[in-house]
């Protein structure tokens, strides 16, 4: 199945969850859902018989604009062999989005990865933590409006 | 006999027998300088070059300089590679278990003062110097193995010209 086909399923099945779809860009097309609807959106991907996303490859923060930053699941199918592209945009004000641990183990680590360097909060995640950064580090060092601390337990950061 | 052909012009021989005579200074400080045990401590690329530096090829052993799993029985650490903020600290209190005298050796750009990291390493500590005092610097990305053993042999150098009595670390 294609990216196109993929969204159509879906969005027969949640309708508005599924906000967009990206197909003529130069990367991998995607699909845009709302924050919401995460949770039983990737349930459906891996359960429903024709799509059988057993495998999360990749889970990463993106800054996505100036208001906004992005989630961004890559899945895979070992079963079917065809993947696919799933971006959650949320506001840089509240960028709070419901894990999807329980549906792919793999996901603990890659969403502690994304609190660390972006600050988006994983909620019902079983061990939000920095997993980088030490764990009184302040700031979220891959957002572009970030700025390095002076000082680290009394050592001098910048140069 | 080795302690002789080391020592052969600080010492003063008898023709006689078994009788040698050199100050304590001389004698500790062979001793010293031909058993530097080093922490079993490695943090990035450079800790590769340290480990080709023990293999055969360079054989570090034949320095005396043998690895210790245990901060307590160590004379000197090799800060082989980026030192992250957080392994500063760690760093920092392995530093204070060992005994002195020690001896810390900064091998390569990075510990030396951040390298590649120095201007948007926003988590890596630009230079060791910050935290611990360092006694040979070590320049290269990374050092060859021969840089290695020559940063070592001034640490021989500087063991060899210290003075037990007069306490001049």
């Amino acid at each position: 199945m294609d990216a196109k086909e993929i969204f159509d399923k879906l969005k027969s099945v949640f309708e508005n969850g599924i906000t967009d779809l990206k197909v003529d860009i130069p990367i991998d097309p995607y699909i845009a859902v709302s924050s919401d609807v995460i949770n039983a959106v990737s349930l459906f991907l891996r359960d429903e018989e024709s799509l059988q996303f057993d495998s999360l490859s990749c889970l990463s923060g993106v800054d996505f604009d100036k208001d906004n930053l992005a989630v961004v699941y890559h899945l895979y199918s070992f079963a079917l062999n065809h993947k696919v592209c799933i971006k959650v945009i949320l506001p840089k004000e509240k960028p709070e989005v419901n894990t999807v641990c329980d549906v792919w183990a793999t996901a603990e680590w890659h969403e502690r990865e994304a609190y660390d360097m972006y600050g988006i909060i994983f909620l019902n995640h079983p061990d939000l933590r920095r997993i980088l950064c030490p764990e009184d580090w302040e700031g979220f060092p891959l957002r572009k409006d970030y700025k390095v601390q002076e000082f680290y337990n009394g050592m001098k950061v910048p140069y | 006999m080795g302690l002789l052909n080391k020592l052969d012009n600080r010492i003063e021989q008898f023709e006689s027998g078994n009788i040698i005579i050199t100050s304590v200074d001389k004698l500790l400080n062979y001793s010293r300088l031909s058993s530097i045990w080093q922490m079993f401590f490695g943090l990035a690329c450079c800790a590769i070059e340290m480990m080709a530096t023990s293999a055969s090829h360079y054989d570090l052993d034949r320095f005396g300089i043998i690895p210790r799993p245990s901060p307590r029985h160590c004379d000197i650490i090799l800060i082989s590679g980026t030192v992250t903020l957080k392994m500063a600290t760690r760093i920092k209190r392995l530093y204070d278990q060992m005994p002195a005298p020690k001896y810390i050796l900064s091998m390569g750009s990075c510990s030396n003062s951040g390298g590649p990291y120095w201007e948007h390493g926003y988590h890596v500590l630009k230079g060791i110097d910050r935290v611990i005092p360092v006694d040979v610097y070590v320049p290269g990305c990374p050092p060859r193995p021969e840089a290695l053993l020559e940063g070592l042999l001034k640490i021989q150098e500087k063991i060899r010209n210290q003075s037990t009595y007069k306490k001049t670390i």
